[in-house]
C-alpha cells in the first residue's frame, strides 16, 4: 500500500515537499482553503522516480474534481522531485466533513462560509432504521458573518452538492454552510 | 483529522478488484452494478424535470442538487463497470436502446405530478437506503467503497423526502394524492427487489452480503414503524416468523428491459446529445 496515513516523520523527503506542495494548491471553488485542509488528500506516494496523490472527492458528483486533480499534478509537476507525476481518484477511504481540519474551518469562515458541524456516523448497519433524524439532525450552524445562533435553514441544499443555504436573524443576512457528511 | 488521519477502510471487503473474480461472477457483478447505475442514472433525469418547474424556488433548487447527486453516482457506476467489461462508461451510459436499461419498472414511470414524483422518491430512497446499508459491507472492495460515500450522500436526499410525505400528509387534498400515488406505484417500488440472475453467486463471494428477497423484507419492516405513525396503509404481512411479505404482486420486468411507455421518451431525451455524435469524448 502506499503512504496513506503515514505520519509526518516517515515521510520520504520527496513525500515532503509534496506535502509542503499541496499546502499551496486552492479549491477552486473556495480559494481560501486548500486541498490539504480540505482533507482529499489521501495519499501520497514519492520516489525519485514517480509520485503518486490519490485524492478524495467531497462529492461523488463534484464538477471540480477533474479541476482539481490537474491543480495537484501541475503544482507537484513543477517540483521536479520526479518525471513522472500522477493524480488519482478513489474511493478506498471516503471523503468525510470531518476531514476538514481546524486550520480549514477558520478559512472557511474568512470566505463567509459556515463550516459543517460533526458528522453522522454510518456504521455497517445490522438493522435498517429509516428514520432520517437518526443520521442527520438539523444541528445549530452559527452565522460566520456575527457567530450568532439565530439562524435558520433555508434549504438543505444549495448552489452546490457540498453546500446549504441559511438565514442570519440577527444580522439578517443569508450563508452557505458546509453539509455535515 | 485530514492529512495524516487514520482512515478506516472496509474491514470485511476482501476482492480487491475485477481480477479477483472468475467469469460467471464476473458476469452476475455487471448486472448487479448496471441494475444500481441504470436505478441512479434515469431518476436522476427525471428529477432534473423538476429543474424551473418545482413548486417553490427552494424545490427547484433541491430537485437539480438532487439530480447531480444521482447521474454522479450512476457515472461512478458506470466507471465500475467499466473496469469489469473494458467499454468506456460514456458508452454504457448512453450507448444502449430503451430495452438495454435495467431499471427497476418504478423508475421507468414518468415523473407524474408533485405527489407522485414525491412518492416514488420516498419509496426509492427508502428501498435504497436498505440496500446500501448492506451493500457497504460488500466484499468487492470497489463497490463497498464507492456505496459508502454514496450513502453519506443519499442521507440528505431520504431526510428531504421524509419530511415532503409528512408535508403531504398532513393536510386532506394531500394526503388523499399521496395515498393515491403510493397505492399506484407499490407494485412498480417492489421490482427494486427482484432476485438478479445469478445472485446466488454474488451472495456465496459476500458481493451481495444478503439476496434481494431478505432485503425487501427488511425494507418493509422499516417502513412499517413510519407508516404506522402515518398512517398510511402499507401493503404487507408480517409472518409467524416475523418476517414482512408484501400483500400486492409486484410489477417486474424491468431489470429484463421492460418498461413503461412513458420511459421511451426519457430515453429519446437522454440519448439525445450523444446520438448526435456517437464516440465523441464529453
Amino acid at each position: 500500500m502506499t503512504a496513506t496515513a503515514r505520519p509526518e516523520t516517515g515521510r520520504t523527503p520527496e513525500e515532503a515537499r509534496v506535502w509542503d506542495a499541496l499546502r499551496d494548491v486552492y479549491d477552486p471553488e473556495i480559494p481560501t482553503i486548500s486541498v490539504v485542509d480540505l482533507g482529499i488528500i489521501h495519499s501520497v506516494a514519492a520516489t525519485p522516480e514517480r509520485v503518486r496523490i490519490e485524492i478524495l472527492p467531497t462529492f461523488v458528483a463534484c464538477p471540480a474534481i477533474d479541476v482539481m486533480r490537474e491543480q495537484i499534478r501541475e503544482a507537484v509537476a513543477g517540483l521536479g522531485v520526479a518525471p513522472e507525476v500522477s493524480v488519482g481518484v478513489t474511493f478506498a477511504a471516503q471523503w468525510s466533513s470531518d476531514r476538514i481540519t481546524p486550520a480549514g474551518h477558520a478559512r472557511l469562515r474568512e470566505a463567509g462560509f459556515a463550516p459543517p458541524a460533526d458528522a453522522p456516523s454510518f456504521t455497517a448497519d445490522t438493522v435498517v432504521d429509516l428514520n432520517p433524524l437518526g443520521r442527520v439532525r438539523a444541528k445549530l450552524v452559527p452565522c460566520p458573518y456575527c457567530d450568532s445562533k439565530n439562524t435558520l435553514l433555508e434549504n438543505r441544499f444549495g448552489p452546490t452538492l457540498c453546500r446549504s443555504i441559511y438565514y442570519c436573524n440577527n444580522c439578517r443576512q443569508p450563508f452557505e454552510a458546509f453539509k455535515a457528511v | 483529522m485530514g492529512e495524516g488521519a487514520v482512515t478506516a477502510t472496509i474491514p470485511t471487503a476482501t476482492l480487491a478488484g475485477p481480477e479477483d473474480l472468475d467469469g460467471a461472477t464476473r458476469a452476475a457483478l455487471a448486472e448487479l452494478l448496471l441494475a444500481l447505475a441504470d436505478d441512479e442514472f434515469v431518476l436522476g433525469f427525471w428529477d432534473s424535470e423538476w429543474t424551473g418547474i418545482g413548486p417553490a424556488l427552494e424545490e427547484d433548487v433541491a430537485y437539480s442538487s438532487i439530480a447531480q447527486d444521482e447521474i454522479g453516482h450512476a457515472r461512478a457506476l458506470y466507471e465500475l463497470l467499466a473496469a469489469l467489461t473494458g467499454r468506456k462508461a460514456d458508452d454504457l451510459a448512453y450507448d444502449r436502446g430503451p430495452e438495454g436499461f435495467r431499471q427497476a419498472r418504478l423508475l421507468g414511470l414518468d415523473r407524474g405530478d408533485w405527489a407522485q414524483s414525491i412518492a416514488r422518491r420516498y419509496l426509492y430512497d427508502t428501498a435504497d437506503a436498505t440496500r446500501l446499508a448492506a451493500l457497504a459491507g460488500s466484499s468487492y472492495a470497489p463497490l463497498a467503497g464507492l456505496l459508502g460515500k454514496v450513502r453519506r450522500e443519499e442521507a440528505y436526499h431520504l431526510l428531504h423526502f421524509d419530511g415532503w410525505i409528512r408535508r403531504l400528509n398532513d393536510d386532506d387534498r394531500g394526503r388523499a394524492r399521496l395515498t393515491a400515488a403510493l397505492d399506484a406505484l407499490w407494485p412498480a417500488a417492489l421490482d427494486l427487489f427482484t432476485p438478479l440472475a445469478g445472485e446466488d453467486l454474488l451472495v456465496r463471494a459476500g458481493i451481495l452480503p444478503r439476496p434481494f428477497a431478505a432485503l425487501r423484507g427488511e425494507w418493509l419492516a422499516a417502513l412499517a414503524p413510519i407508516f404506522a405513525e402515518l398512517d398510511l396503509p402499507l401493503p404487507a404481512r408480517r409472518g409467524d416468523d416475523g418476517a414482512y411479505t408484501p400483500t400486492v404482486a409486484p410489477l417486474t420486468g424491468g431489470r429484463d428491459g421492460n418498461h413503461d411507455p412513458a420511459f421511451r421518451r426519457l430515453h429519446d431525451e437522454m440519448t439525445m446529445v450523444y446520438r448526435e455524435e456517437p464516440g465523441a469524448n464529453w
